[in-house]
């Protein structure tokens, strides 16, 4: 039997191996070798400093002074402040409510984010009705026995989700109607619309959170008063409704005519036409810029210390300013616990919306 | 079953549409054909009105269409369309489109839809495709669950425009054997298309439009043999008679 021996040879040497792959991708000519070396000592530079700042000359248990004589993070700071920077002033003995009101949120969503899981409508259908009320109750209290917990002592992390899960909630609903709104053909609807959109999306957050705390109370009734919290979050989803429309309508431009005219065709009223064919496959279209606007929310949520809401930002601010800890170390440790805190949020956001563009992607490409 | 009296349409100064007068009977089997821009697929989208027409009366079914929503959803009720590039939902597995418009539409219950969805598909020769989405299938396969997809909510009249033109020819015949069992089961067919073989062997008349004009109809033993106008000669002479 003659055996064809070129079919059994190994893959040629030079191109195997680390130090091939290093030859061809870092050292391939005088400019990226160049560049590779600029890069390595910047990473040497860089990184033993910083790992050093973080954990080595790190002081995980102390008072001020520990930490300025150690000179590294502080984290001894942020364990004593834990409390605070995670409920903000909420009564220590009350606390269990914020951590129900959030596992009960955690122990639905993760249903969600499974495919295999089935009867998602319905976790959906609890998440946008029954929840908000049952999470207002815990939280704000005031029913089933619980003491009220006024919304100006919440604050820290707590208050950043409440304040980014109902930007995010609330702003794509308003965010859909709008878009379907510019794109309607009555004339009234549309003008409203276009305009409500051009309003909130030229001016800055801020002037909007200003106007709700400052402003909108001048409008309503004497003896009427809205909670500082509820305007701010109004504020917060009203404006990012503004900008999801702007995204929505991208993707409801890029939906062929032909789906238009096959819902028509077969009997499907506006609606219907929009829920089930159109509005599915443009918001799919849309996830990168969708997650964009959410991860926007979260971040922005710190602005709401313009209108004395402490947030987890504020709260940290707040608390690298107390004079027992006042010092450069602690200051920077506050930060930086701030910053990895929304990094958190936002990462695990953007990794969830690439899994999900990936798993839709397999009954939509065309 | 459908009868259009001077129906007139322009697009902008274009008059698309030129004093259209047609009735279809029950059981009819219509082949409108005739060059590009000619009106032919305008004329069938007046039926179920996806184009408003700005003069004349079109009666469906005993019912006036007009731009009223609710006579808009009896009449739809009752009319199937097929589409030359399918318009098939990506994002829904083949049953799923088919159950789409019996369910929301037609109040029908998820389990009685789901039969009648397997019926159809059966009918079209791809039981196995259910579970696909339309992506994975052929542009052949895509247009026969579009049919099933139309069938499904048991339409009285067909309409097809164009449903071969965006199909490879080894797919074509597929397509048009599904569509000559249906003419062959009794339903109300009205096709625009260029396969004059389908016109010449299933349609009980031909009809031949230009310049948004019906210029010339009859029994297609008689128009491919002998055509009276200048215009359908020339236009028989420059298509291929399969």
């Amino acid at each position: 039997m003659a055996t064809d021996h070129t079919a059994f040879l190994p893959p040629p040497v030079v191109s195997a191996g680390p130090l091939a792959w290093m030859r061809r991708n870092l050292f391939t000519d005088w400019r990226q070798t160049a560049l590779t070396l600029i890069v390595l000592y910047a990473v040497i530079r860089g990184v033993p400093p910083l790992l050093g700042w973080l954990f080595v000359d790190a002081t995980w248990q102390g008072t001020r002074d520990d930490c300025v004589a150690n000179g590294g993070a502080c984290w001894a700071f942020v364990s004593a402040r834990w409390g605070q920077f995670i409920y903000g002033f909420y009564p220590a003995d009350e606390r269990w409510r914020v951590n129900v009101t959030f596992a009960m949120l955690a122990l639905s969503v993760v249903p969600l984010v499974l495919p295999m899981v089935r009867g998602k409508g319905w976790i959906i259908g609890f998440l946008l009705t029954l929840y908000p009320v049952l999470a207002f109750c815990l939280l704000y209290g005031g029913v089933f026995g619980l003491p009220v917990v006024e919304t100006a002592r919440w604050g820290g992390f707590m208050l950043t989700l409440v304040v980014a899960i109902t930007g995010i909630v609330g702003s794509l609903p308003i965010g859909i109607l709008l878009a379907l709104g510019r794109r309607s053909n009555m004339p009234a609807i549309r003008t409203f619309c276009t305009l409500f959109i051009e309003l909130f999306r030229a001016v800055p957050l801020i002037t909007v959170l200003f106007m709700a705390s400052v402003m909108l109370p001048l409008f309503l009734p004497t003896g009427f008063s809205l909670d500082k919290l509820l305007r701010a979050l109004i504020g917060v989803a009203v404006f990012n409704g503004a900008l999801m429309a702007e995204v929505v309508r991208g993707g409801l431009q890029a939906i062929p005519k032909g789906q238009y005219e096959a819902a028509t065709a077969a009997g499907m009223g506006y609606w219907r036409m929009m829920g089930f064919v159109i509005l599915p496959q443009a918001l799919r279209l849309v996830i990168p810029g969708l997650v964009n606007t959410w991860v926007a929310i979260i971040k922005d949520t710190t602005l709401v210390l313009i209108i004395g809401l402490f947030d987890l930002l504020g709260i940290v601010q707040a608390g690298v300013a107390d004079a027992n800890w006042l010092s450069a170390s602690v200051t920077k440790t506050g930060y930086v616990f701030a910053a990895m805190g929304f990094w958190i949020l936002c990462f695990s956001l953007s990794r969830y919306s690439m899994y999900l563009e990936r798993r839709l992607g397999l009954g939509a490409s065309r | 079953m459908i009868a259009m009296r001077g129906v007139n349409k322009w697009f902008g100064q274009m008059r698309v549409l030129a004093d259209i007068n047609l009735t279809v009977a029950e059981g009819e089997k219509l082949v409108i054909c005739g060059p590009s821009g000619s009106g032919k697929s305008t004329l069938i989208r007046c039926i179920n009105q996806l184009e408003h027409h700005q003069m004349g009366d079109i009666v469906v079914n005993g019912i006036k269409v007009d731009a009223e929503l609710k006579t808009l959803d009896l009449v739809r009720r009752d009319i199937g369309m097929v589409f030359q590039s399918f318009n098939l939902y990506p994002h829904m597995t083949v049953l799923q489109n088919l159950m789409l418009a019996q369910v929301w539409v037609q109040g029908r219950k998820r389990r009685d839809a789901e039969e009648v969805a397997r019926h159809y598909l059966d009918r079209v020769h791809i039981p196995e495709q259910a579970d696909k989405f339309p992506a994975q299938l052929s542009g052949g396969q895509q247009q026969r669950v579009a049919i099933a997809r139309a069938l499904c909510t048991k339409p009285k009249i067909m309409l097809f425009d164009e449903p071969t033109s965006a199909l490879d020819p080894e797919m074509i015949k597929e397509v048009l054997d599904v569509m000559t069992e249906l003419a062959t089961e009794g339903m109300t067919m009205i096709c625009v298309t260029h396969e004059m073989g389908f016109a010449r062997n299933v349609a009980n008349r031909v009809i031949f439009m230009d310049a948004g004009r019906i210029v010339e109809q009859g029994p297609p033993a008689e128009f491919f043999s002998n055509p009276q106008s200048d215009r359908a000669k020339l236009f028989l002479s420059q298509v291929r008679l399969n």
